[in-house]
This record gives structure tokens, sequence and C-alpha cells, in this order.
């Protein structure tokens, strides 16, 4: 047991998952704003616009998110100059990580929304058509909320495969877990597994509970029909 | 008739599984025993897998299904003081992560991978050697002049692997150096390229083998200022002492008739950088 007893290892473990959870706040927040916009495009009136939608999702759902990360990295940083932090290493590398999920994440969380956007019942958009609301006032005051209630166990779901995701953000150099935890296990090699049952047991006792913690906020929450 | 196929094939799984578990655990009985399972008698019966490295030019680089290399050469000194025709020895790319486990495993029987000898990995696996004494080094570009040594890198970036023994002593001697951390070295070299990172650091037998690679020839250079020591050993099971004595006698043998010479000479020679005498008095590292 003497790795747990080194006081870089415990360094080594904090700093890590708070790089995940940084990433994981980050990387929701821009995958929701985008991604609720994305749907937005994906249900306009405007054919250039569902276009655009319908592109964006297929280009990045079937992207291997290593790529898209590994593409921040060496395309926009390394080759086109797109610095976003000129100061620190580490914080340039976060920010093109969370870059990287939010575009390739938004385009789960636009189906999911789309899909709740189709729970909604046409009487409802019809009839705030009828009181003479605009597109973007129905979809802000009357589709998006409905919907939203709706696809909150599959946004859930969506942020847990983010939180683990995160992860990824290690090829390009950022010290989260995954990096910490082969930091660890070649300086301790003989206790390979229980380095590894540390971490796994980490994100299963954080991800777990925050399963049910959306499938009891989706209960509550729901639209009952 | 469906159910009946279905246990039929699930029956076949198991079975063919308790088989190879039973074949796993013979392996580990004979290990103790140390010798149908050690590498002596693995040469003998005509078969020898080898974890080499494939990613690191000069030492042990994958092109294709051949390797070539330092590491590679002294597999095949290995292989034919073990009376094997180097033509019958199996590569397989280890990567520094499972080079235990492989051996542990019997996936691999010989690990020859850059890999330095430590007491905690001497818990775990027996090293033969050292072959080679390496030391922590910096690569720049060939026109850097501020980057002189360890001490000149404050504020500025280096790169090197992900929970590397190179990178973590920058964390830990040289806190006011940047680390970009990247999973194998050649990103590491394409970021000193493009001007991303001002120094990449590792073993410097690794940095002249990137230097040495057309594509980088005269743009890299090594700073030659080593400041660590890593002696590379022969990893092989843990309880074939025998297997272990044996190619550190090969080792000794390869130092006096020129074979070793000729191994660096062939491969990170070229870099220009002259042999080192194979330190014969420090082959002790296997266990008593």
């Amino acid at each position: 047991m003497d790795f747990l007893s080194d006081p870089d290892n415990v360094d080594l473990y904090l700093t890590g998952f708070s790089w995940i959870l940084r990433l994981t706040g980050a990387g929701a927040l821009g995958a929701l704003v985008l991604g609720v916009i994305l749907a937005g495009m994906r249900v306009s009136p405007v054919p250039v616009l569902r276009a655009f939608g319908a592109g964006w999702v297929n280009t990045f759902r079937n992207t291997p998110l290593t790529l898209i990360i590994f593409f921040c990295y060496f395309g926009l940083y390394s080759t086109l100059g797109l610095t976003l932090d000129s100061e620190d290493i580490a914080l340039n590398n976060f920010w093109l990580g969370v870059l990287g999920l939010s575009v390739y994440t938004a385009a789960f969380v636009c189906e999911a929304i789309r899909s709740g956007i189709n729970t909604v019942p046409p009487g409802q958009a019809e009839a705030a058509r009828a009181l003479g609301l605009s597109f973007f006032q129905v979809l802000r005051i009357i589709v998006l909320p409905q919907a939203g209630r709706a696809v909150i166990a599959p946004l859930g779901s969506i942020f847990i495969a983010l939180a683990k995701n995160s992860t990824i953000v290690g090829t390009i150099g950022l010290a989260e877990s995954s990096s910490a935890m082969k930091t660890m296990i070649e300086t301790y090699s003989s206790q390979t597994i229980l380095i590894f049952l540390l971490f796994a047991g980490t994100f299963a006792a954080v991800l777990i509970p925050t399963g049910y913690f959306f499938g009891w906020l989706a209960n509550r929450l729901a639209v009952k029909r | 008739m469906r159910f009946s196929r279905i246990a039929a094939v699930a029956t076949a799984a198991v079975l063919a599984m308790s088989a190879a578990a039973c074949g796993g655990g013979d392996g580990g009985d004979a290990g103790s025993g140390g010798s149908a399972d050690g590498v002596i008698g693995k040469a003998a019966s005509g078969k020898l897998i080898i974890g080499v490295k494939g990613d690191q030019p000069g030492l042990g680089l994958q092109t294709g299904t051949t390797y070539e290399g330092f590491d590679i050469e002294i597999g095949k000194i290995v292989a034919k003081g073990l009376g094997l025709d180097p033509s019958k020895v199996e590569w397989k790319t280890t990567a520094s992560a499972n080079r235990e486990s492989f051996i542990e495993q019997g996936q691999v029987d010989i690990v020859i991978a850059t890999y330095t000898i430590n007491d905690d990995r001497k818990k775990r696996v027996a090293f033969a050697g050292p072959y080679y004494e390496a030391g922590q080094d910096l690569l720049v570009k060939a026109d850097n002049t501020d980057i002189t040594g360890p001490e000149s890198l404050a504020g500025k970036k280096v790169c090197s692997v992900t929970g590397s023994t190179p990178a973590k002593r920058i964390k830990s001697d040289y806190p006011d150096a940047q680390l970009q951390e990247f999973d194998t070295y050649s990103k590491c070299v394409t970021a000193l390229d493009g001007g991303q990172v001002d120094a990449v650091t590792t073993d410097d037998i690794i940095l002249a083998g990137y230097a040495a690679q057309s594509q980088y020839a005269g743009k890299l250079k090594v700073i030659g200022k080593p400041f660590s020591k890593e002696p590379y050993g022969i990893a092989v099971k843990k309880t074939d002492t025998a297997g272990c004595a044996k190619i550190n006698e090969i080792l000794k043998a390869a130092a006096t008739d020129g074979t070793y010479k000729t191994a660096w000479d062939t491969t990170l020679g070229k870099s220009g950088t002259p042999a080192k005498d194979l330190a014969v008095a420090s082959l002790t590292n296997c266990p008593a």
C-alpha cells in the first residue's frame, strides 16, 4: 500500500479529478448551449439552417472523439495557431479540450432535445402560432420548456458519458485522471490493479449516484400527459 | 433444437476457456522450477517472443512487420546466444505500461524495450543487464542557444510522455518549466518541430534516435548533458533465475567478441555517437 502513503500521489489523484470536473462542467455548459441552438436549427423553417444542423450532427457524432481532440491540438493550435491561453500550457490544453468535447457532445445533446421536441403535441405549437407568436417565441416559450423536461434522463446519460469522455483530453497532455493513473502505474507498477481499481471506483462512485439523481429529476419534472 | 445448439456452443466456449486457464496455470508452476518455462527452455523448443518498443527510431522501430534498432540487435544477440536462429524470434510491440504484465502472463518471454531497472519493477520481473546506461537529456531545435541544460528550462515548454519517469523528474526537480505531456514521443517531436514546445526530454539514447531520423536531419540537436542514470535491463519472468544469468553471460560474451559494438554501430552509432563499452562488472541485477 506504499503508493497511498506518498503525498505526491494524493496530489496527482486530486488534480486529475479536479480537471475531470472542470472539463465536464465547462464541456456540459458548452454542449448544452450549442446543442439547443443546433436543435433549434434542425426544426427551423429555413432549409439552410436545417442542413447545417444535420451536417453538424452527422459529422461530429460519427467522428471518434480522440480524433476531434487530436485535431484541436495539432490542427487548430499547432497548424492554424489558435491559442486559447498563451501563458499557461495546461489551461491552453484545457480550453482546447473543452472546445473538442463541446463540439462533439453538442451533436448528442441536439438529437436528445430534438426527440424531446417531438414529444410536444403539435397542437401546442399550432395554438401558439394562432396567438400570433413568431417561430422563436413558439420555440422559446412553448416548445423548449416542455421538450427540456422530457429529455432530462437522456441528457443525464449524455453528461455521464461526457464525464468519462473527458479522460481523452489526456492525449493532448492535460494532467487529468487517466494521465494521473498512468503516472502512478509507471512508478508503482507492482500495484497496478489496486491503482486501476482506485480510479475506476472513483468514477463509479460519483457517476452511479448521478445516474440515479437524473432519473429522480426526470420523474419529478416530467410533463404528465 | 436452437436451444441445444446454443448450449453446445456455450459448453465449447467454457471448455476452451478452462483449457486455456489450465495452460496458464501449468506454465506458472513450471516457471518456479525455472526450466521448461524459462527462456532457455523456450529457446530450446525453437521459439522465442521478444517484447520491444515499436515507435522509437534507432532503438525499436516497427516498419510494416519488420523491426529495427539497437534493442532489436541486442535481442538478436540474446537469441543467438540461446542457440536460436534470430529469424525464429517473434517480435512483439510492448508499451511502457504493459511490459510487466506481458512478462507475467507469458505473452512475451523477454522484454528489451528501453526498460530502466528499478526496485519497484524488480518486484514483478527479473532483470538481466544493464546492457546500456542512458541518461535523461534534452532535444531542442538546432538553432536554439538559450537552452543549455535542465537549469535553463525555467518558463520554457518541455514535452515528454504522460506518466514517464522523465516527465516525473521535470515536475519534481524543475517545477519552473511548463510540462506538456503526450502519449508518445513522436507527438512531442512533431510539436518541437512545429514550435509549440521548446524542448523534448527523455533518455539521451532515445533523443539521439529521433535526431538521426532523416526528416529531422540537421534541424534538431541533443544537448548532451545527461542529468540522470537510466540503466536499461533485459526483463524475464521473476522466477527465471537461470535464464537471467544465462542472458548476462551472453552479454558478457558480446562485449568481448565485438558483436555489442557492431550492434551499436549499425543502429544508434549512425547518429555520430560512439559506442560506450558495455560495463561487464555491473551485470549484477539477477535475483540470487
